[in-house]
């Protein structure tokens, strides 16, 4: 099954909500997957700084004095503020790319979640319930935000199984279904320089996304790009640093439901997922067309 | 069991049993509806703050109306057996599925394979159907105020699917001998599936199922019927591809 959810705010007085909406919608839809559960939040950009989340099953270790370390080897400042498993770090832009290489080298054992300028990415084995408590996700602000509880049906129940899957900047995607294409795709995106951490299809379908931007794609246009290259069923809903989508395969099966306000767009598996958000009864609901993308952006 | 009758629903001579989901369980309300008995007083039951559940009102098999306020999630009025079930908002996947007799007015939309399996009774949706609607309806009546989205009818067996508004792609694919009435456009015709001519008793059967959902200002003249074309019903080898 898998429950995924997304909101993409249009009034600034709720962004201070965001993180205690998107749990709450994601935690209601608990029972559609009971193996892991992950969130993207997209914050507030700052001029001088962007963003790594990582990963470590020792953080106590791999996270101390990190900041010290990575800032002596990049030459620039760093900060790292660590939440359970997770931590960000944050540095120059212009010094990101460099950070993610010596930090890989510092610290072997660490997993990279997610980067960009605006985006943090918490995902781990558990329940949704579980998952928003252990990173505090309620007390976190945003613009837009995308989650997911997984029922595994392809690759292992980990950590790096788990959804969101970021593979761009600032991007990152959720996914309801299975793709029966996904090793062609993979191969051919091996081919093109991309990177994999995990035998995951979904992995395969944000980098195919990543793929089609870097070529100069907008999100809308990649979005239809997986109309005719992915083979499978899916539900995608997709985060960029200013922009939210969601695509439906042809067959459309995977259930989805998305409601529209002056406030917001908010997509869920099931309408279950949107009933406490504010004017939902006087919301536009509808159900997304098969094979058709929409988009929004700030 | 005779199918209870739509106009019924409202006239009650008795206060509600209500059931509030914010403050009782799902399973206590359909526990309740399951216990009920031939001849109940309790004929008339409210349902509070569904918020999107699943299966609300599963498996009635008296002759009750049940009013439900607010949206439903999957299955709602599933196996269906002589009550009438009002949903006062939307309706998730399968809703009225395999449903046998009784009645199921959806008052906002439906989402996938509404009424799917059905065998007989009743459905009204009076906003818009999904994909699959009627996906293949045993006997089951369904009336659409809206439209209706791809693969609707699919395999449908027997039973009457009525659309007010359009249909979306591959209507009636693989269908057998259910009746398809569609007063819109519809996108495209499964395998099998052709436009077929109305003849008086079809105008006939359609007014009484418009009259049964409450249907008013709509002439049975202005829908197209479809139905199959019974080239499929035995394997030819010259058919392979069309199945």
């Amino acid at each position: 099954m898998c429950g995924i959810v997304g909101l993409f705010l249009k009034d600034k007085s709720l962004e201070p909500k965001l993180g205690a909406m998107l749990s709450e919608m994601l935690v209601s839809l608990s029972d559609r997957g009971p193996d892991s559960a992950g969130i993207a939040i997209y914050g507030a950009p700052s001029r001088n700084e962007a963003k790594i989340t990582i990963q470590s099953a020792k953080p106590a270790s791999d996270f101390r004095d990190l900041d010290i370390e990575l800032a002596k080897a990049i030459g620039a400042p760093v900060s790292i503020a660590v939440k359970s498993t997770h931590a960000v770090v944050r540095t120059a832009p212009a010094k990101i790319d460099e950070a993610r290489e010596a930090m890989q080298t510092l610290r072997p054992d660490i997993r990279i979640m997610g980067a960009g300028d605006v985006v943090e990415i918490y995902k781990e084995v558990g329940l949704p319930e579980a998952v928003v408590d252990r990173f505090d996700v309620r007390k976190m602000t945003g613009t837009h935000g995308i989650g997911h509880t997984r029922m595994a049906t392809e690759s292992a129940v980990t950590t790096m199984g788990a959804h969101p899957f970021s593979t761009g900047a600032d991007q990152c995607l959720v996914h309801n279904g299975s793709l029966s294409n996904h090793n062609n795709v993979r191969r051919e995106l091996i081919r093109e320089g991309m990177k994999f951490e995990t035998e995951n299809d979904t992995e395969v379908a944000a980098a195919y996304l990543s793929s089609q931007m870097a070529h100069g794609k907008n999100l809308g246009e990649a979005l239809e790009g997986t109309l005719s290259d992915l083979d499978g069923f899916f539900t995608f809903v997709v985060g960029t640093k200013n922009g939210f989508g969601v695509v439906r395969d042809p067959i459309a099966c995977k259930p989805a439901v998305m409601a529209e306000t002056d406030q917001y767009v908010a997509f869920g598996s099931e309408y279950r997922a949107l009933t406490k958000l504010p004017g939902i009864d006087n919301a536009r609901v509808w159900e997304p067309e098969p094979a058709t993308v929409y988009f929004w952006e700030h | 069991m005779p199918a209870t009758k739509l106009s019924k629903a409202a006239t009650h001579d008795q206060a509600s049993r209500i059931f509030d989901l914010d403050v009782s369980s799902l399973r206590e309300l359909n526990q309740a509806l399951h216990n009920l008995t031939p001849g109940s007083n309790e004929t008339a039951w409210e349902v509070l703050h569904p918020k999107g559940s699943h299966s609300v009102a599963v498996g009635v098999d008296q002759p009750v109306s049940i009013d439900v306020r607010g949206s439903v999630g999957y299955y709602c009025g599933g196996m269906n057996s002589g009550s009438t079930i009002t949903v006062h908002g939307s309706a998730g996947p399968g809703v009225g599925e395999n449903m046998m007799s009784g009645s199921i007015i959806v008052k906002g939309d439906a989402s996938q394979y509404a009424g799917a399996t059905g065998k007989g009774g009743l459905l009204v949706i009076e906003g818009n159907a999904s994909s699959r609607c009627g996906i293949s309806m045993k006997g089951i009546d369904i009336v659409v105020h809206g439209n209706i989205g791809h693969m609707s009818a699919f395999m449908a067996q027997s039973g009457n699917l009525v659309v007010l508004g359009d249909a979306g792609d591959a209507l009636g694919d693989s269908i057998y001998e259910a009746r398809l009435f569609v007063r819109g456009n519809v996108d495209s015709l499964g395998a099998d599936c052709i436009a077929k001519e109305m003849r008086a008793e079809h105008l006939e059967l359609l007014q009484g199922l418009l009259d049964r959902a409450g249907v008013t200002g709509v002439k049975p003249s202005e829908f197209k019927r479809y139905g199959s074309a019974r080239t499929l019903y035995n394997f030819n080898i010259d058919n392979a591809d069309a199945y």
